[in-house]
């Protein structure tokens, strides 16, 4: 490992008088990722007000909004490290309802957010809603509101491609598996399936290069997140067997703020029967070769 | 205190887990360090360059980043380990850099007449080295070697961050299940310091009966 | 320091013409034992295909020169307030210690052996998770709290070890004893303890690399972003490869400026005056804890 770091001084050496150059190439190196040219464009309603949101008369005093989102799920929310330009299905859901609300796409800005610090973002007001594989369910209604659901996930596997002895969660006694720490997915693994061993990241790629390096044998987690992965790579990985579970994706929104909470609720019906929410999920998560499935009912659940 | 109680088990885990890193890779840091250390006073001058680039390259490598090429990186060369060997392997091999260096100016506290009195009484390398200089080279470096060893104890709470199960990474349950993250903590830091006072403890012992007089 | 142990240790005498053939046989070997290891990492490189124009071609782009830039931006941030920051600290807490107050002093003696006991990486992740603060604030207090407490303990030793004359002379001329402290003893203290104190500095920098662990956007994270991206055919080793060596270039950097400032002051009278030898670090603690820290 000593002389590995010799050798890389060299090459490290050569790279910087590269920077100090400034001989880079322009822009970003080339992704897989969604086709910009296909995804919908959205009219922002310039007209619409809601001055009973606190958190939209905030924004619209700042003149932009704040999004909290993911960075490494491809597909659904992911950054390009070099251009910083984020894509995916739930970006296309946070640019929808930014849309509705009265702003231009370039008014948003996105802000990653790991899993783990979504409520506190949302309660001290770092973001005005939150769009990144968010499940809802009653322990985070109590802490955070929730817009939607705008997607049915469920917990799936992914395994490499070479792998044909898992099919399914039964599967997986004395098999490694891969999740982020803390998660639901992780927990409903640990609770129901105690013969499988865990490991835990704070994200997904790590786990997903965990399993490309034979680290663990399977990385598990809603189903779409792997799906995305899986496009990315699928002479190497595979996604296996039926969901085992129902994960209703909401858009994150401070719990006290009904008004704009309903107000997204409004949004995704009026993108979901306009055509939008299909048009972006073709344009992204679709490109994994999976159908547009139909949306789940919104619940407008009563405020308290 | 419901935290501890309620949850013993856990931290039970999380403690034999920080336990288990610490003396592993302390065995590991002492073995290699005396290597390196041997190479360092080595009259062969390829041998003191070895010892030379390995200490000035790991002490200065941010552990993180060790942990990082370490525990994602080998597995790229088809190496396929648990998790807690990567981890051990991390932590001794940038531990032994400071633990060669504690041992070598060890060494070199002994005075050169010592040596040479020994040699002209007819002692071999060897004996010189096991007889004379090593038993007093010993007694000085008891006390760095302990706060050496003590620093790795604390450094092993990174390996909570790659999926290595120990003190620390219990918060992140305790966390989830909805216990008092104040509480969690305070149980957390009371484990470790159980476990730098217990090699605090050792070493004390250790200097009064070997240690040299001050 | 390679030149003196080619003469005569406590271990061996000068070679003589046998022995120095010998040596150069062992030379020999191990150089080539060395060869033979280098030749196998590389041969592992090139066999994992480590060298493929994928996997190193996004570091040309000006988007992934600026994300790392961008990255050790941040990691310089972190340690240049950490930096000031534990010095004022370990200044505040130097005075406590000293003190006549006998609360103040166990107040300070309480805080600098608690947090320098506590490993550092559980007070950021405290801050972080319990206390609710953004990653770099947290990252800065948390290394300001550990090296703050242990550059209290540098000054500590360093006013201590000024002779006791100096102190004694001030006194006699009048002076008060916040003075004598900032007048003869600090300056005296600082220089003869300053290699100890960017020493402490070079584990500041290096620490902040514990930042990647609660997602601040540091040097490390902008490697990790591009080394787990799938469509760079994940280059994790390469990623290793261009900033392992900034990073260890850096922290050498400072290390190797703590050592030059210690020669040249062996060198300089002013410091002999004082007596004090900062190549020598006893235990300053009952715990036999030593100054030199490692984390």
């Amino acid at each position: 490992m000593l002389r590995t770091k010799n050798i890389a001084a060299v090459l490290a050496g050569l790279l910087l008088a590269a920077l100090a150059a400034g001989c880079g190439r322009e822009g970003s190196p080339p992704v897989k990722g969604p086709r910009t040219d296909r995804l919908p464009t959205y009219r922002a309603d310039t007209g619409f007000q809601l001055p009973k949101s606190p958190t939209w008369r905030k924004a619209h005093r700042r003149g932009y909004l704040v999004v909290g989102a993911k960075e490494d799920q491809p597909y659904l929310g992911e950054k390009d490290p070099a251009s910083g330009v984020y894509s995916g299905f739930d970006i296309e859901i946070a640019r929808m309802m930014a849309a509705s609300l009265g702003f231009e796409p370039k008014k948003i800005r996105f802000r990653t957010i790991a899993s783990a610090n979504r409520e506190t973002a949302l309660q001290n007001g770092q973001i005005d809603y939150y769009v990144g594989t968010y499940t809802i369910n009653d322990m985070r209604k109590k802490i955070v509101g929730f817009a939607g659901p705008y997607y049915m996930a469920g917990q799936g596997l992914l395994v490499r491609t070479d792998e044909n002895d898992i099919h399914g969660p039964q599967d997986l006694a004395g098999k490694t598996v891969c999740s982020a720490a803390g998660s639901t997915p992780y927990q409903r693994i640990a609770a129901d399936y105690p013969k499988a061993k865990l490991v835990a990241y704070d994200t997904y790629s790590i786990c997903v290069d965990n399993l490309l390096t034979f680290q663990v044998d399977a990385v598990t987690t809603d189903d779409a997140i792997l799906l995305g992965f899986a496009a990315k790579a699928p002479d190497e990985m595979k996604v296996v067997g039926k969901p085992f579970s129902e994960e209703p994706y909401g858009i994150g929104v401070p719990r006290s703020d009904n008004a704009l909470r309903l107000a997204l609720d409004d949004a995704l019906e009026a993108n979901e029967k306009n055509g939008n929410w299909k048009k972006a999920f073709e344009a992204t998560l679709g490109l994994s070769g999976v159908p547009a499935p139909k949306p789940p009912p919104i619940d407008r659940y009563p405020a308290n | 205190m419901d935290v501890l109680t309620d949850n013993f088990s856990l931290y039970g885990k999380g403690f034999l887990g920080t336990v288990e890193l610490t003396v592993y890779a302390s065995l590991l840091a002492l073995a290699l360090g005396f290597v390196m250390a041997s190479f360092r006073v080595a009259p062969v001058s390829s041998l003191r360059a070895i010892g030379t680039v390995w200490v000035a390259v790991l002490r200065n490598t941010p552990l993180t980043l060790l942990f990082f090429a370490v525990l994602l990186g080998l597995p790229r060369f088809g190496l396929v380990l648990p998790f807690q060997l990567f981890a051990v392997l991390a932590l001794g091999c940038y531990t032994s850099a400071f633990i060669c260096e504690a041992l070598r100016s060890g060494i070199n506290t002994v005075p050169t007449g010592q040596g040479e009195a020994a040699r002209s009484l007819g002692m071999s390398f060897s004996q010189t080295l096991s007889n004379v200089v090593l038993p007093q080279a010993f007694r000085s470096v008891i006390p760095p070697v302990g706060s050496t060893l003590i620093a790795l104890a604390k450094n092993s709470a990174i390996a909570g961050a790659f999926s290595v199960t120990e003190l620390l990474g219990t918060y992140k349950t305790l966390n989830e299940l909805g216990y008092s993250i104040i509480w969690s903590f305070v149980w957390i830091a009371v484990g470790y310091l159980i476990i730098t006072l217990a090699i605090s403890a050792l070493f004390n012992l250790m200097e009064k009966r070997w240690g040299v007089a001050r | 320091m390679t030149r003196s142990t080619a003469h005569a240790t406590a271990l061996y005498d000068i070679p003589g013409p046998a022995t120095r053939k010998r040596h150069l046989a062992y030379g020999v070997a191990s150089v080539l034992v060395i060869a033979a290891l280098i030749a196998w990492v590389l041969h592992l490189l090139f066999a994992t295909d480590q060298f493929t124009g994928q996997k190193w071609t996004p570091f040309t782009y000006k988007g992934i020169q600026e994300l790392l830039l961008r990255g050790l931006g941040n990691t310089l941030k972190a340690f240049a307030y950490a930096a000031v920051l534990s010095l004022a600290l370990g200044a505040v807490l130097a005075v406590g210690r000293l003190s006549v107050h006998r609360p103040v002093r166990w107040l300070s003696t309480l805080l600098v052996e608690f947090f320098r006991a506590m490993p550092v990486l559980v007070m950021i992740f405290f801050i972080f998770v319990a206390l609710k603060v953004q990653p770099l604030p947290a990252l800065v207090a948390g290394l300001t709290l550990y090296n703050g407490s242990v550059l209290a303990e540098v000054f500590r030793t360093g006013i201590n070890s000024v002779e006791r004359g100096q102190r004694e002379a001030a006194y006699a001329l009048g002076m008060r004893k916040t003075q004598v402290t900032t007048h003869v003893l600090a300056p005296q203290a600082v220089r003869a303890m300053l290699p100890t104190i960017i020493s402490q500095l070079v584990v500041a920098l290096k620490d902040t690399s514990l930042g990647y662990l609660i997602t601040y956007e540091e040097f490390l994270h902008a490697g990790k972003l591009i080394a787990s991206n799938l469509d760079y055919d994940l280059p994790f080793i390469p990623v290793v490869m261009v900033i392992s060596p900034i990073y260890i270039g850096m922290c050498m950097l400072l290390s190797w400026f703590a050592t030059w400032v210690a020669r040249r002051q062996r060198r300089n009278p002013k410091t002999e005056a004082t007596g004090v030898s900062t190549a020598r670090q006893g235990p300053v603690l009952p715990g036999g804890r030593d100054l030199r820290n490692t984390t």
